[in-house]
């Protein structure tokens, strides 16, 4: 008997990995919790223990192989039978997995020096974008720092920061203890001096911790100051729902952040407005707080935004022309956007998509102008509806263009509940494509 | 474990002769500015909360006796003293305290929030305990800019109680910055005396854990802060890291202005502006040395008061700020 062995998920949001090494070879006699094999996920290096006990019969998946998605055997592995009982070996058991991948190798980004990042389909992740603008910044400016935990040694939470300690030094590149509130409290009074931190959480979820600080000291001192001192300042890292990871690590802070005189607030879609907008952000003389999304990291584009090069704040983008209904959303609401307005293409519905990019300052004449043009609106975020960015851009609908509307400003949200972590309460409780194509046919 | 607890002597080192007469001066002006800031405060000229400094003056004034120009300094809002200390104008303070345009921050800061970066005064910061991260970050900048500069990062012993406190102890030994850490300890957080609210309530010892040393220091004497401060100063421009001086001080007044003071006696406060008042130590000091006359004595009170009788006609005569204020300053364009 024999079952294969599939590759392991090892974090919540990992949908592949490369296979770096492996540690037994065909004919070995293996027991189980022994470790066989080492991969990398998008978050780090991992070890993959077996399952079983027996000998290994095959290998499926050769050493140095990327992209290889969750699930996919790699081995087969003859089972001792004595040893391996229960119904999930059982279940496992069956034919041969015969078809030897080859393995795949992609273009391999060099970390020790990030000159730049060769792909063979032109292609950049969000997380290179987001990396190369951090390292292009600190190239061009010398008061520019990372700080954060983890984004040094360890490359990044999620490694975003990949490669930077190795270019600049660990004077520049800094991990702190695990003390949002004190890290980020040193890093302003450090802008307040004339540098430019880049402070990273690593998740927008424990900046609440620092709250105090982003508040208080970083959005206020220019104003109570009379001008005298600002905070060049960076916060940056992931926000929004992750994958399975319950209600504390779990939420979209837009609104909040949006709702304080004095910062910045940007939450971007793509690779390309990733870069331009964080690189913007890093040379802006006004705290920014820069929401990054976890479930995006991986997404890939065309980057068009060279050294010199950054994206306006306070722009946003209209990804689709259209005339039938305005869809607004950002961030990785606009995954949804999109293939909900394509979907409705078909349907014969021609919708205009913004995606706003920046939620401080909003940009209210794109999306006046086109509501003046469609004459309805819908407004998609994953965070919660009370207060939310979806109610200002009603608001400022209803002020500044409600003789311009022909049906209700409607919203899709996420749910008003802690975020479930059982699979299918977390899918209800997030905004679907069903969500928009439903409320859009309620004023269509 | 390590003994950290230096406790340091009385008088160690006298002031010279002119350091004697710019200390009584510089802390009878703070007393004045003080004194007229809580008329004025009476007569609904200032408002808001506003915090009066006097008891205090000889720790401010020994330690800026003890830093160099371009050292930082930042503390939280009982912060009038330090302003003046450092250098700037109690016109511009008064101004700003009347919430007047010719204030340090146009009228928008308040008593709460001051700031001068050309004094390297860095505010001024109205949430207890939010100075300490923000005045180790300041050293950090040193550091980073691999210059000597050392900062001074002022708080109270109520604040010491705060958690971000120990968080930045902790960053601070961790990377060795240039920070002293100057616990005011007036012994009464708003109401709650020290006994009330701190376990520990040696607060120089608050670093043990993080391997900081640090040692108490009567904050009611301008020779024993000047000689702490400058040993201290030196010892951490000079790559020893960070460093706790606790000074033991005492506010005359309550903790703002609509404080009554009630859970104290008025023997106390009494006992100690009788025994220790700082600027009275100094004062009888100059005159037994025969540093200075009578006359002479009285001629630096006049022009102090002066000087602060100009500050509160500069404030009283300042506009208000333009309406258009109230938008400037949320960003830099």
């Amino acid at each position: 008997m024999s079952t294969k062995i599939l590759m392991p998920a090892m974090s919540p949001s990992m949908k592949s990995g490369s296979l770096t090494k492996w540690l037994v070879k065909v004919g070995d006699n293996i027991q189980s919790g022994d470790i066989i094999a080492e991969i990398e996920t998008d978050k780090a290096g991992m070890e993959v223990e077996s399952m079983y006990d027996g000998v290994i019969s095959e290998i499926l998946i050769a050493e140095g192989s990327e992209d290889i998605e969750i699930k996919t055997p790699i081995a087969i592995i003859e089972l001792d039978v004595e040893l391996n009982t229960g119904k999930d070996t059982e279940e496992l058991k069956g034919k041969l997995f015969t078809n030897k991948v080859k393995p795949i190798k992609k273009e391999t980004e060099n970390t020790k020096s990030i000159k730049k990042i060769p792909s063979n389909d032109n292609q950049t992740s969000v997380r290179e974008a987001l990396r190369d603008a951090m390292a292009e910044e600190m190239r061009l400016d010398k008061d520019v720092f990372v700080i954060g935990e983890e984004v040094g040694e360890y490359q990044g939470a999620y490694k975003v920061t990949q490669g930077l300690l190795e270019e600049f030094g660990q004077d520049r590149v800094i991990d702190t203890p695990i003390t949002e509130n004190g890290f980020a409290g040193i890093s302003i009074g450090a802008s307040f001096t004339g540098l430019k931190p880049i402070v990273e959480f690593m998740t927008f979820n424990f900046a609440l911790q620092a709250m105090d600080h982003i508040i208080n000291s970083a959005a206020k001192t220019l104003y109570m100051g009379g001008g005298q001192i600002n905070s060049q300042i960076v916060f940056r890292g992931p926000n929004g729902a992750a994958a399975r990871v319950g209600a504390q690590h779990s939420q979209d802070f837009s609104a909040w952040f949006s709702h304080i005189p004095g910062l910045i607030v940007i939450a971007p879609y793509t690779a390309h407005d990733s870069k331009g907008l964080l690189k913007a952000a890093i040379r802006n003389p006004n705290p920014v707080i820069f929401l990054e999304n976890e479930i995006l990291y991986n997404d890939k584009g065309l980057v068009e935004i060279d050294d010199q090069d950054i994206i306006e704040i306070g722009k946003a983008n209209i990804v689709k022309a259209g005339e039938d209904i305005t869809i607004i959303s950002f961030s990785i609401g606009m995954k949804i956007v999109i293939q909900a307005a394509e979907i409705l293409l078909k349907e014969g519905i021609n919708a205009e998509v913004i995606d706003l990019r920046t939620l401080k300052p909003l940009d209210k004449d794109t999306i006046i102008s086109s509501v003046k043009k469609t004459s309805k609106c819908v407004i998609v975020e994953q965070g919660w509806s009370q207060s939310g960015i979806g109610s200002e851009i009603t608001a400022i609908l209803m002020e500044e263009a409600f003789d311009y509307l022909d049906a209700p400003v409607l919203r899709v949200t996420g749910k008003d509940v802690p975020m479930p972590y059982a699979e299918n309460l977390e899918k209800l409780a997030l905004p679907t494509v069903e969500d928009i194509l439903d409320i859009v046919k309620k004023i269509i | 474990m390590i003994n950290t607890k230096t406790k340091s002597k009385k008088i160690n080192k006298k002031l010279s002769n002119s350091d004697e007469i710019a200390s009584y001066t510089e802390m009878l002006k703070i007393r004045r500015f003080e004194e007229k800031a809580g008329q004025l405060y009476g007569m609904g000229k200032i408002g808001g909360f506003c915090h009066l400094y006097i008891g205090q003056e000889a720790v401010v004034v020994g330690l800026q006796m003890s830093i160099e120009k371009g050292d930082q300094l930042i503390t939280t809002y009982r912060d009038h003293g330090h302003m003046i200390a450092c250098g700037m104008d109690p016109r511009g303070v008064m101004a700003e305290l009347f919430g007047k345009s010719d204030g340090y921050s146009k009228g928008k800061g308040g008593s709460m929030h001051m700031f001068s970066k050309e004094m390297d005064f860095y505010g001024g910061h109205g949430i207890v305990g939010a100075s300490v991260p923000l005045g180790t970050g300041l050293a950090f900048a040193n550091k980073y800019r691999k210059n000597d500069r050392v900062t001074l990062t002022y708080f109270g012993d109520g604040a010491a109680n705060q958690g971000q406190v120990y968080e930045s102890f902790n960053m601070a030994k961790l990377w060795n910055l240039p920070c002293i850490y100057i616990i005011e300890n007036n012994r009464y957080a708003m109401g709650t005396s020290i006994q009330r609210s701190s376990a520990q309530s040696d607060l120089s010892q608050r670093g043990l854990s993080f391997g900081i040393e640090g040692e108490q220091v009567d904050g009611m004497d301008i020779n024993a802060v000047v000689e702490a401060g400058k040993r201290i100063v030196d010892r951490t421009r000079n790559g020893g890291g960070p460093y706790i001086l606790e000074m033991l001080t005492y506010r005359y007044r309550g903790h703002s202005m609509s404080d009554p003071a009630q859970y104290r006696t008025r023997d106390e406060v009494n006992e100690v502006r009788d025994q220790s008042d700082p600027i009275e130590s100094v004062k009888n000091r100059i005159l037994k040395k025969k540093i200075l006359s009578e006359k002479e004595i009285k001629d630096i009170d006049i022009s102090v008061k002066k000087q602060i009788l100009e500050a509160a006609d500069f404030a009283e005569n300042s506009p208000l700020p333009d309406p258009s204020e109230l938008w400037n300053d949320i960003y830099i364009k």
